[in-house]
């Protein structure tokens, strides 16, 4: 330690050079790292997805309804699960963000300092908990209690399929909990950076203290709550195990009180036994998803940008 | 504010502590290969399957050999297989632990179906044909052994609550096909029928829909990965059905007889249990016949060891 420091100090330049060199050929190593990890996936994901489209047919993958890989005449159409993915996204987005917003509004601004020293430590652990775990909990917990209403609603149908509390609603349920902590830490993030200078303004002409939150704070920090969603999107299209658990995994049209299966659910579950042209469409479906994930990532991108424009 | 640090730095212990185990359960799977024997039924497959394809490929230059060489007492050579998928487990297992045992002797099996693994080992390509059903009559007359290693039962299970302790096969085909969806329709409670099943690809649902000749015509409420998820569906649900392997029957669900027969090892010995199939290794002539390396593997087959694995991917021994 103390050799090292007389080198950076006092030491030959040449051995500055030397450890400058070897830091600069670590750094880009890397980085490269990442660069190389993105890009070896991406090929890896389509060298692999792509055959089975061409095999199929890109229209009875995306478009067909029936989804039956190890039938004599097997069918592999995934529309169903596609649909239920942005369904059940879209609905996990619709609770998650309001709740999560109106969290970061309570922390950032409503708060008295002591709650807020409670609640905010809760909220970065409920972000360390593993997803299995909400899984676990959904199974035990809202699926007994989904089944109940389910019984109490549909009794009688000739028509609906029973499905044990195992449906759409208790996986948007489990995500919608699980994105709460993106939504919340970003938005609380975004809300904190809104200069004073503004919120002063809006009180001193006057505006009440709520008035202010809706009408200037979260205005003013848009692209962060945009930031938030986008993210919040990206977890819970991307996550598997805890739906697992909770929603089924049959493939069926996404209405609440069905057994869906998920994009990524429906890698998950059949992977293992799976062979042939059956595991060549499930990388067919990893794809989709990749192309998702890929999608949202460019609007984030395009938001940060905006929004850094804005700030200029 | 330091006491925010606390709990910061606790968060990140705890995250460390869950990626960490995340990663060594990553590494489990590789392992899993040696403790296969262990493992109950489920996992144990798709291991397997990539250890032996990966030597199929030098199994298939020798095979050559295969008839030749039978003075020589020191077993050795190779044994060929064909036939069932749905014995894919079952002679992987086999294999492995086979060539485990006698290092000379290379085992490969290919899984091209039950009729065409017969026909193999009928025009002499394969040493031994993996059929999954008993053999036909004009099978047996043109020469092909059965020879019974193991018999796959299939339990169905149901919530102990459940008051329907027998169904007809045609009720049961009634139920999975989606037309009975009240137990009371079957002589149980008033109580909508929870249809679970496992997912395509099962080695469990191929056979539960080819017995009832129902396949993919089930109407699943729940489709899952595992023996054990379907277990735990059922018992936590009231008015769930399954099915599952017989052997990891136990007392959380209640088991259905089936046309008066209760799914026990001893009735479907008897044959008197009807969701039960025979994996019948086919040889050409009797075993006695057959090379030395291939009837050492019939004497490992009903050796200890070999009653042993067989039961630890979830089949029965026949008598």
């Amino acid at each position: 330690m103390s050799k090292n420091n007389k080198n950076s100090l006092t030491g030959s330049t040449l051995q500055v050079q030397i450890v400058e060199l070897i830091a600069q050929i670590i750094f880009t190593i890397c980085a490269f790292f990442a660069v190389l990890a993105v890009i070896s996936i991406t090929l890896y994901m389509i060298a692999n997805g792509t055959p089975a489209v061409f095999q199929v047919g890109i229209k009875d993958i995306l478009f067909s309804t029936v989804w039956k890989p190890t039938a004599s005449e097997p069918s592999f159409g995934i529309l169903y699960v596609i649909l239920t993915s942005v369904v059940g996204t879209v609905m996990a987005i619709v609770l998650g963000v309001p709740m999560g917003l109106l969290t970061a509004v309570f922390l950032a601004e409503v708060a008295p300092k002591r709650l807020a020293a409670v609640v905010k430590p809760a909220v970065e652990l409920l972000a360390g908990i593993p997803s299995v775990i909400y899984g676990l909990l959904g199974l035990m917990i809202l699926n007994p209690l989904m089944y109940r209403w389910e019984k109490a609603l549909f009794q009688g149908s000739e028509t609906h399929q029973f499905t044990g509390g195992a449906n759409l609603i208790s996986a948007v349920l489990v995500l919608a909990i699980m994105i709460l902590p993106t939504v919340i830490n970003i938005s609380e993030s975004a809300l904190k950076a809104v200069s004073p200078e503004l919120k002063a303004s809006s009180l001193a002409l006057g505006a009440s203290h709520i008035q202010t939150i809706f009408r200037v704070m979260i205005p003013a920090a848009k692209s962060g709550i945009m930031t938030a969603i986008v993210l919040g999107v990206g977890r819970a299209i991307g996550e598997a195990m805890a739906i697992s658990l909770v929603s089924g995994s049959s493939v069926n049209l996404p209405l609440p009180f069905n057994s869906v299966r998920f994009l990524t659910t429906a890698i998950v579950s059949e992977m293992g036994y799976a062979s042939g042209l059956h595991r060549q469409v499930l990388f067919t479906i990893g794809l989709v998803l990749f192309i998702f994930i890929m999608l949202i990532n460019i609007v984030l991108n395009s938001i940060l940008k905006k929004g850094e424009k804005g700030n200029d | 504010m330091k006491k925010n640090r606390v709990t910061k730095m606790m968060a990140l212990v705890g995250v460390t502590a869950l990626m960490l185990g995340s990663l060594s359960g990553c590494g489990n799977t590789d392992s899993t290969v040696q403790t296969t024997q262990q493992e109950p039924a489920e996992t144990a497959g798709a291991d397997i399957a990539a250890e032996t394809t990966d030597s199929f490929a030098e199994a298939a230059e020798d095979a050559g050999q295969t008839a030749g060489d039978t003075a020589d007492k020191t077993v050795s050579g190779t044994i060929t297989m064909a036939g069932s998928t749905s014995m894919e487990k079952l002679a992987n297992a086999v294999a492995e632990s086979f060539m485990a045992k006698y290092p000379d002797v290379t085992v490969t099996a290919e899984f091209t179906g039950s009729s065409a693994g017969v026909e193999a080992v009928l025009n002499g390509s394969v040493d031994i044909g993996n059929s999954s059903r008993n053999l036909k009559g004009e099978e047996k007359t043109s020469g092909a052994v059965e020879n019974i290693v193991a018999i796959d039962g299939i339990a169905v299970i149901t919530d102990k609550e459940n008051k329907a302790a027998d169904l007809t096969t045609e009720e049961l085909v009634g139920i999975y096909t989606g037309e009975i969806k009240n137990w009371s329709e079957v002589g149980g409670n008033d109580e909508a029928i929870v249809v679970v099943g496992r997912e395509a690809g099962s080695g469990t649902r191929g056979a539960f829909e080819e017995l009832l000749e129902i396949e993919d015509a089930c109407a699943y409420a729940n489709e899952l990965d595992s023996t054990g998820a379907v277990m735990a569906k059922v018992a936590s649900t009231p008015g769930a059905i399954g099915y599952v392997s017989l052997d990891v029957l136990d007392d959380t669900v209640a088991a259905l007889s089936l046309d008066g027969v209760a799914a026990t090892e001893d009735n479907i010995k008897a044959g008197t249990y009807s969701l039960c199939r025979p994996f019948v290794m086919a040889t050409n002539g009797e075993i006695s016949a057959q090379s030395d390396a291939v009837q050492e593997l019939f004497a490992y087959l009903q050796s200890d060891e070999g009653k042993d694995l067989i039961k630890t991917v979830g089949l029965i021994i026949p008598d």
